[in-house]
């Protein structure tokens, strides 16, 4: 298997979180637009490895766990990119690039899954994971957002500003790029499951409407959309709401893992 | 081609001094035109803000032949005594003026280490001078330089950017929760001398409304009209902080004056919408327990200072790389300077030649009666040909290669190594 563009996308993925960094450190806004090309240039390398990784193996990106990681950090990378871009916001870069780069290298580094191909195919299934992985990297987003929030307003209210505080977003700010991140992920997660449903039913009784993954993605349906209410319009905006949507996270990757791997029997990963 | 800056500032001057050497614009023409009309400068820019007025320039002859007359000039142009203006002037030459001038874009020389407002205060000299045609070739690159540094420093490092008064610091960390003022209100408590200061921040800032409460409704009134907001009733609290993101308390009280549960009032009514409190009074106008209460900022007047003594030390410890800055562009203004002389001292050569050329054919062709008027002119244009060779090639390598410039050190030794006082470009 060629590895360009592994190599090349793991190396602009390191470059701009190197400059994301600095960016940070120095507060220099060349840094900042050179990590914002790097991670560019890294989204279309990464591309191409999947394409290729995928053509390999002769099967979609998201056969196994570690495609489907792969997958996961690309359109992490994505949602990141295009919430940068609308906000006009860089100083996040540095917290979100290593969950990109941990994701991207720990695929990439394991072997690939020899699995039997899933029952179900086709472009309505292809969507339905695509826009679930899709939502849980905005989620994955809107957790960052929510951590840097909660820190940077303990360092705010104990009067510890120190050098970081002056180059983090405003607090409004990260609540509305949080927002931003939630409101990606509900309309992604919305018809991806109901396209996962229009896919069961399709398999004619091969699966069960009752899956425990169906409640748990229902279940953070509505907590993420209680989540978006809340922040914006009742006493909950602020430090609450973000300690809701780190809470909310915690039940994506609980669905993630112990749903995902042990109590579901027809979703392999995500 | 040599630059020279005769000036005072706030380092040399006290502000009596400094007060009678400051131009107006009327001035600042006047003296341009003269100092040219004189033959003391052939290029002239004023620089003069609150502290420091400097005169740059370009004199025809050597830079320190012309220092004596700047300064006398100087003393007359503002009737004071030479003898007492010589104490606070400083004299820089080439590349020591050039560096001060980038030094002073670039907010390094500034009496408030890194501040922004020089950098406008240049750009207008410049823009003043050269739309009177006082400025030239070397000292328009000079300001362009200079223009460059100032936003570099601004751009690439953190000099400029954290706030180094009280006042100010509370705007910029309002500014921490709420991003852009623009769209927020503010209401101030108290109507001295410091809420006008953080009055004028926010309006610098943009706020969008701006409240005003006072025990003396006439002097709210004044601070009001002055910047464009309303005066609310002393003791509204209700109505007060119920719209307000930011709010400026400085009165003369024995005890807090925004009690807790005045706040927490307020906050319920408000949904819990974020309120950042700037207590500047002392004693304390906000009962610090507040401070608790959920999405409350309270900062007083001690917590801001020793955010402005750690904004201090972190502009300080920026100032190596914006020395950086400067000094690289000060290499990159002296190689175009050195380029400049360098092609103009060539140009000079090649005249020379052409003239001794002329002298030396007519010279040696002479006794050679045996010569056509045919091979005259052919041997004449072997010579051009020759001449011509020898001095494109070294022009055109001049012009083209940065290195070879900056390994010519001295160009003035070249020229007196060629040329006669008479034949200096």
């Amino acid at each position: 298997m060629n590895h360009l563009f592994p190599i090349l996308t793991a190396l602009a993925y390191l470059l701009s979180f190197g400059m994301y960094a600095r960016f940070l450190g120095t507060g220099n806004k060349l840094t900042g637009r050179l990590g914002t090309l790097f991670l560019g240039l890294g989204l279309i390398a990464h591309y191409f490895a999947l394409l290729e990784r995928s053509r390999g193996l002769h099967t979609v990106p998201y056969h196994d766990l570690y495609g489907s990681m792969s997958l996961f950090g690309w359109l992490l990378a994505l949602t990141y990119l295009g919430l940068e871009l609308y906000h006009r916001q860089r100083s996040v870069g540095a917290f979100v690039l290593p969950f990109i780069l941990v994701f991207f290298l720990a695929a990439d580094l394991a072997p690939a899954d020899r699995l039997s191909p899933p029952a179900a195919h086709g472009a309505t299934f292809a969507f339905h994971v695509t826009l679930s992985i899709l939502a849980y990297a905005a989620f994955a987003l809107a957790f960052v957002l929510s951590l840097i929030f909660l820190g940077e307003e303990r360092l705010l209210r104990s009067h510890k500003l120190g050098n970081m505080v002056w180059r983090l977003p405003p607090l409004e700010l990260l609540e509305r790029m949080s927002q931003s991140s939630v409101l990606v992920g509900l309309v992604s997660i919305a018809i991806g499951t109901a396209l996962g449903f229009v896919t069961v039913d399709r398999l004619e009784g091969q699966h069960s409407y009752f899956d425990l993954k169906y409640v748990i993605t229902l279940l953070l349906l509505v907590l993420y959309t209680v989540y978006f209410f809340l922040a914006r319009t009742t006493a909950w905006r602020g430090a609450r709401a973000s300690k809701l949507c780190v809470f909310n996270f915690l039940i994506v990757v609980l669905n993630f893992t112990v749903v995902g791997f042990f109590l579901s029997h027809s979703h392999r990963y995500f | 081609m040599e630059i020279v800056l005769v000036g005072l500032n706030h380092r040399t001057a006290p502000v009596e001094v400094r007060e009678r050497v400051s131009f107006n614009a009327e001035q600042t023409r006047r003296a341009a035109e003269e100092l040219r009309a004189r033959g003391i400068l052939e290029e002239t820019l004023v620089l003069s803000t609150c502290n420091r007025s400097e005169v740059y320039g370009v004199p025809p002859e050597s830079s320190h032949e012309c220092a004596p007359g700047l300064s006398t000039f100087l003393s007359e142009f503002h009737s004071v005594r030479s003898d007492v203006l010589s104490l606070s002037l400083y004299h820089h030459y080439d590349r020591e003026a050039v560096r001060h001038l980038f030094r002073v874009a670039a907010g390094l020389d500034s009496m408030l280490l890194g501040e922004a407002e020089i950098l406008g205060q240049v750009r207008e000299a410049y823009r003043f001078a050269h739309e009177h045609g006082a400025t030239g070739p070397v000292l328009n690159r000079l300001f362009q330089g200079a223009l460059e540094v100032g936003k570099r420093v601004r751009t690439e490092t953190e000099l400029g950017t954290r706030p180094m008064s009280v006042a100010s610091a509370g705007v910029k960390l309002a500014e921490r929760i709420f991003g852009k003022l623009n769209e927020r209100k503010a209401l101030v408590l108290g109507a001295g001398t410091i809420s006008e200061q953080v009055v004028s921040h926010l309006r610098d800032r943009g706020i969008a409304q701006l409240q005003v409460m006072n025990r003396s409704r006439d002097r709210a009134d004044e601070l009001a009209k002055q910047f464009g907001g309303k005066v609310v009733g002393w003791g509204e609290w209700d109505t007060a902080l119920l719209s307000p993101d930011v709010v400026v308390a400085s009165v003369s009280a024995e005890e807090p004056v925004l009690r807790r549960e005045i706040v927490a009032r307020a906050m319920a009514a408000r949904g819990n919408r974020a309120l950042f409190l700037m207590d500047l009074g002392v004693p304390r106008n906000i009962d610090p327990s507040v401070g608790e209460l959920y999405n409350v900022y309270v900062y007083n007047t001690d917590d801001l200072s020793e955010i402005v003594q750690q904004n201090r030390n972190a502009r300080e410890s920026e100032v190596p790389r914006a020395q950086g800055i400067v000094d690289e562009h000060v290499t990159k203004f002296l190689s175009w300077q050195a380029s400049v002389e360098l092609v103009g001292l060539v140009d000079a050569l090649r005249t020379k030649m052409r003239e001794e050329r002329a002298s030396f054919i007519r010279s040696r062709m002479e006794p050679m009666k045996h010569l056509s008027e045919t091979d005259r002119a052919h041997v004449e244009k072997l010579m051009d040909e020759m001449l011509e060779k020898l001095l494109l090639e070294p022009a055109e390598r001049l012009r083209g290669e940065k290195e070879l410039r900056r390994k010519i050190q001295n160009v003035e030794a070249l020229r007196d190594l060629f040329l006669s006082n008479r034949e200096k470009p």
